[in-house]
């Protein structure tokens, strides 16, 4: 064994002329990049170029599209639609707003008082990932059943006379809802908040809250002045996480929804996939959503100030 | 200034008691109603798993119902007899397979080259990397099926490009996966290697290739679980085949067989067990050194 290896190192193989190594060198990173990279830029950058043009062409499946400038596609795409983009954007922002109240206590607690349970705990979190999302989503439909115990307790206690009011419920029930569908977003992004929380708030050194209460600072204000600002990072990671796939989400409108909790979503899977012209204004629709988005996200970063994001 | 004359005038013995008497029955309820939350938010996130479990065990009443009706080991007894169920469920393992081994290798190689080189356009790079994973969904199905329709025809959708998609939104996660373990790594190992006469084939087999390994295992099993698990994507680029999750969707309008609550079942428990078995070992391992 040994001698094998000091057969291979001969020293001249070692030291190549200065040049050639260093032109090896400037390769090596470029045969390793490209292969990933090139399927990166066909299947990703590409088709999100083509989908701009696709968004200004007209025509249907058995003709063809033609590239015709089409500027009104985009006045189909959100005049008909503007329900669609008002329910993405309210479903998305309530469950991005909840996942981050309901998530940070517990990340808080698992990262401060789980002491030895700590990592059980945050695999409890991630526990739940491994079955399938779908069936996780449409076990909702059992938990909220009409003739269920969730629905008869809050039907008891009158709260659904009061969130139908306010148009989170429909009347008595609580499946096919607006309440149903944001339930179920923020019962699927919930880990992608908890996360990026619990890493953030694991790094801080409990000797600066220490130093906080010793500086006469009450529980409140040593989370207000110290353990917030430094959880920071993980409260825009966990936010980001969050409201982008939620943005771009239908499965929970579509399997806890009903036809008036229709999102964007839904309607560029309907455009494509179950139309036959419907494909330059669903490009234009996923257009709309990917700048949309972008802009939203680089306004969010910008005004939380971390740049180092990527 | 006042907290600091307070620092440096205190007697550090002073510090203790006066700290318990300032955690008064305002603090207890503060650490009771964070205990509270925690436990309802474990509740509302496990309670799914159980009714999943639950529900395997039930005979439904009609092809729509949702809801418990009587106690049944049928579903568990003939977990296949939905047979467009589990050849769903083949699909999905396939291009599961070969999308975590293509993304795994080329993820591994971007890794690499991005920790171990110096280039240029390496926040272009990086930004490309960053973007999938903050494009919605949709819009990667959409635009990818676009460029489909407009090259090689709606016809021709299927098995492959279903998994040109998986590789391509698995990519970024194996990448940030592997490369933190890269990060993590001690460089003098491999200075150490190399200073016993190893050729550079030799570090990379014997020294970088096994210390980096668990970060490509976690990153495969990352792709494979993502793969896997996709529906919005699969919806898009599948044309007439029918993955797992395709098959569960699809589902909610024809009829909901109990084997679905089976598979997730089996899904949950089967991976649990696994991350029990190697948790001992290596914990037996590590005891063993």
């Amino acid at each position: 064994m040994s001698t094998s290896l000091l057969d291979k190192a001969d020293p001249p193989a070692q030291q190549a002329p200065p040049e050639e190594r260093r032109q090896r060198r400037n390769l090596t990173p470029w045969v390793l990049l490209l292969p990933g990279l090139l399927w990166l830029v066909l299947f990703f950058l590409v088709p999100i170029l083509t989908s701009v043009s696709a968004s200004v062409q007209t025509g249907n499946f058995d003709d063809g599209f033609k590239l015709t400038w089409h500027w009104a596609n985009f006045v189909d795409a959100v005049k008909p639609y503007w329900r669609q983009y008002l329910h993405s954007g309210i479903f998305s922002v309530a469950t991005t707003v909840l996942c981050l109240a309901l998530g940070y206590p517990v990340a808080y607690f698992i990262a401060f008082k789980g002491g030895k349970w700590k990592s059980l705990l945050m695999a409890l979190v991630i526990v739940p990932s491994f079955t399938s999302f779908l069936i996780r989503t449409i076990a909702w439909k059992t938990i909220l059943a009409d003739n269920g115990s969730v629905v008869r307790v809050l039907n008891d206690l009158h709260i659904l006379t009061v969130t139908s009011k306010l148009g989170i419920t429909v009347g008595t029930h609580v499946l096919a809802s607006p309440g149903a569908v944001v339930c179920g977003m923020v019962y699927n992004f919930l880990p992608f908040m908890i996360l990026p929380l619990y890493t953030s708030l694991e790094k801080i050194d409990p000797r600066l809250l220490e130093a906080g209460n010793d500086l006469y600072c009450s529980t409140f204000q040593t989370w207000r002045r110290i353990t917030l600002p430094l959880s920071m990072p993980g409260v825009i990671g966990g936010t980001l996480l969050t409201f982008i796939p939620a943005v771009g989400d239908y499965v929970n409108a579509q399997l806890l929804g009903n036809a008036s909790t229709g999102v964007v979503g839904q309607s560029i899977e309907n455009l494509f996939l179950r139309k036959t012209d419907g494909y330059p204004v669903g490009s234009a629709m996923s257009v709309i959503m990917m700048v949309g988005t972008l802009v939203l996200v680089m306004m969010y970063i910008r005004k939380a100030g971390t740049e180092d994001l990527i | 200034m006042a907290t600091q004359t307070a620092v440096t005038s205190a007697p550090p013995r002073a510090q203790a008691p006066l700290k318990l008497r300032r955690r008064g029955p305002l603090a207890w309820i503060g650490d009771h109603v964070l205990l509270a939350v925690t436990v309802v938010v474990f509740v509302f996130m496990l309670l799914p798993n159980a009714v999943i479990l639950v529900m395997s065990f039930n005979q439904p009443i009609g092809k729509y119902d949702y809801t418990w009706n009587q106690f049944s080991t049928e579903a568990w007894a003939h977990p296949c007899a939905n047979q467009a169920l589990c050849s769903s469920m083949g699909l999905s393992l396939e291009i599961g397979v070969v999308a975590t081994v293509v993304s795994t290798a080329l993820g591994t190689m971007i890794a690499f080259a991005m920790v171990r080189h110096r280039f240029k356009a390496r926040s272009g790079i990086n930004a490309l990397l960053f973007l999938p994973m903050a494009a919605p969904e949709v819009v990667m199905g959409a635009t990818l099926t676009a460029l489909f329709f407009n090259t090689i025809g709606p016809g021709s959708l299927g098995f492959w490009t279903i998994t040109i998609a998986h590789v391509m939104f698995c990519l970024s996660y194996v990448v940030v996966t592997v490369k933190s373990r890269l990060a993590g790594m001690d460089p003098t190992l491999e200075r150490a290697a190399q200073d016993l006469y190893a050729t550079p084939t030799q570090t990379f087999m014997k020294v970088t290739l096994p210390l980096v390994a668990p970060g490509i295992a976690a990153a495969a099993l990352l792709a494979f679980a993502l793969s896997v698990d996709d529906y919005i994507i699969t919806a898009f680029t599948a044309g007439q085949r029918t993955t797992f999750p395709m098959y569960i969707f699809g589902s909610v309008q024809r009829s909901y067989p109990a084997q679905i609550n089976v598979i997730g079942s089996i899904m949950l428990i089967g991976t649990m067990a696994i991350i029990a078995v190697t948790t001992v070992l290596g914990r037996m391992r590590a005891t063993r050194r």
